[in-house]
């Protein structure tokens, strides 16, 4: 349990995957013009992550690793293919059942949930657990159970989820700011990524 | 000959080096842009891994372009890019071990790599594989400039060598007596995102005083 409690909060504040990993950045700078949107994309990633990253680690731990399927052969090389067709596949399903059962989330997350198939933080977070499940038992890191990997997905969201709002916010202001023509837009935004990132780095030193 | 490297051709494969260039101009692939520059070597690999993975799959898609239903075409797109990047990714890791070590999970985010799919998308479903594969090294290459002039300032800077070679004379640092210590700051992920807003800052505007002209 306090095992638990440690990757939620290491996984949302140190290590963010916005700040600390710079991954889901396409999107995250695309789609931070306003507050609202921000936030519909942060659930719809939320959601994403915490139904494919424990799919992928049972994908992982009962087909794919060392002697799983057959003795002696470790299949962990077909994880890219895999984890990206579980990735778009179920992002299809469940578009297809937030469609069918809750239409108003559905026109809320709008065009977000298929374009979140290839966020790279989706990805990223498989990419991460695969890596973790090798990892020392005693480290906060570890990821040693399918509840483990729930927690870090809902962890990694909630601190994707942040992030964009943090930043949506900033850029909403900024609008009534004067910044020199050639830095308007992405170059100030890159530049206000980085401010953030920094006063993210005091986190780094966090342990529960 | 000549038609293949016509006017159009060649502008397939310029453009993305400077007026089109994937990262300043269109904000394609950045994850992977910042992460892996914090020394030279990995960003130089990484920048031709992407090079050799757009223009392959460029080329498959555009090859494949007509049979491909229009319905499941991002599926097929991704799993040709898949498998290429598998490829990529066995053949670091047999041949150049220390690097893909350091790379770790950002060679199989090539995957989601946007410039990719913005790729395919946007230029392989429409034409020949040639004209397809001119873009591809084009763009790749495009993104890798980007990459190594971030991780040249950041390797440089953060650690005072290059290619793992040392730049700055040992008797300038401040432990042998002299007077230069390295900016630490520079190997930390937010500097990343500060230099790179600083080169499309230049960059955006040297292009405009040229399109003034």
């Amino acid at each position: 349990m306090e095992q638990m409690l440690s990757l939620f909060v290491r996984s949302i504040f140190v290590d963010n995957m916005i700040f600390a990993f710079f991954l889901g950045m396409c999107s995250y700078l695309a789609v931070s013009k306003n507050v609202k949107t921000a936030l519909g994309l942060g659930v719809a990633v939320i959601f994403v992550l915490c139904v494919t990253v424990p799919v992928n680690f049972l994908l992982q731990t009962k087909v794919l690793g060392p002697n799983c399927l057959v003795e002696g052969v470790d299949l962990s090389f077909l994880a890219f293919i895999l984890f990206i067709a579980v990735i778009a596949g179920i992002v299809q399903l469940v578009e297809m059942v937030v469609e069918r059962f809750s239409p108003s989330l559905y026109s809320a997350l709008g065009i977000f949930l298929p374009l979140i198939a290839v966020n790279c933080a989706i990805m990223g977070a498989s990419l991460f657990m695969q890596q973790r499940i090798g990892m020392d038992p005693n480290s906060s890191q570890y990821i040693g159970s399918v509840w483990d990997a729930l927690v870090y997905a809902l962890g990694s969201g909630i601190g994707w989820l942040l992030a964009i709002v943090a930043l949506a916010a900033i850029r909403e202001k900024m609008a009534y700011t004067d910044v020199p023509k050639p830095l308007q837009g992405l170059g100030i935004t890159f530049i206000t990524v980085g401010l953030m990132a920094m006063a993210f780095m005091c986190f780094s030193g966090l342990n529960i | 000959m000549s038609k293949l490297f016509s006017k159009e051709n060649k502008a397939a494969f310029m453009n993305p080096l400077n007026l089109d260039n994937p990262v300043t101009v269109q904000v394609l692939g950045i994850c992977s842009a910042l992460a892996v520059t914090a020394q030279l070597e990995p960003a130089i690999v990484m920048g031709l891994s992407v090079t050799v993975i757009t223009a392959f799959a460029n080329v498959i898609i555009s090859l494949m372009r007509k049979t491909i239903p229009n319905r499941i075409r991002i599926i097929v797109q991704l799993v040709v890019v898949a498998t290429l990047v598998t490829l990529v990714s066995q053949v670091l890791k047999a041949f150049a071990y220390d690097v893909s070590v350091q790379l770790s999970v950002y060679i199989g985010l090539i995957i989601t790599n946007c410039i990719l799919m913005g790729r395919l998308e946007a230029f392989a479903m429409q034409n020949g594989p040639w004209e397809s594969f001119l873009d591809g090294v084009g763009s790749g290459l495009g993104y890798a400039w980007i990459l190594v002039a971030v991780g040249f300032v950041r390797e440089l800077f953060g650690a005072g060598t290059l290619l793992g070679f040392n730049i700055i004379p040992a008797s300038w640092y401040a432990e042998n007596g002299g007077w230069y210590v390295n900016n630490g700051m520079m190997t930390m992920p937010a500097m990343a995102m500060i230099l790179v807003g600083c080169i499309i800052w230049a960059h955006r505007a040297y292009n405009d005083r040229n399109a003034k002209k």
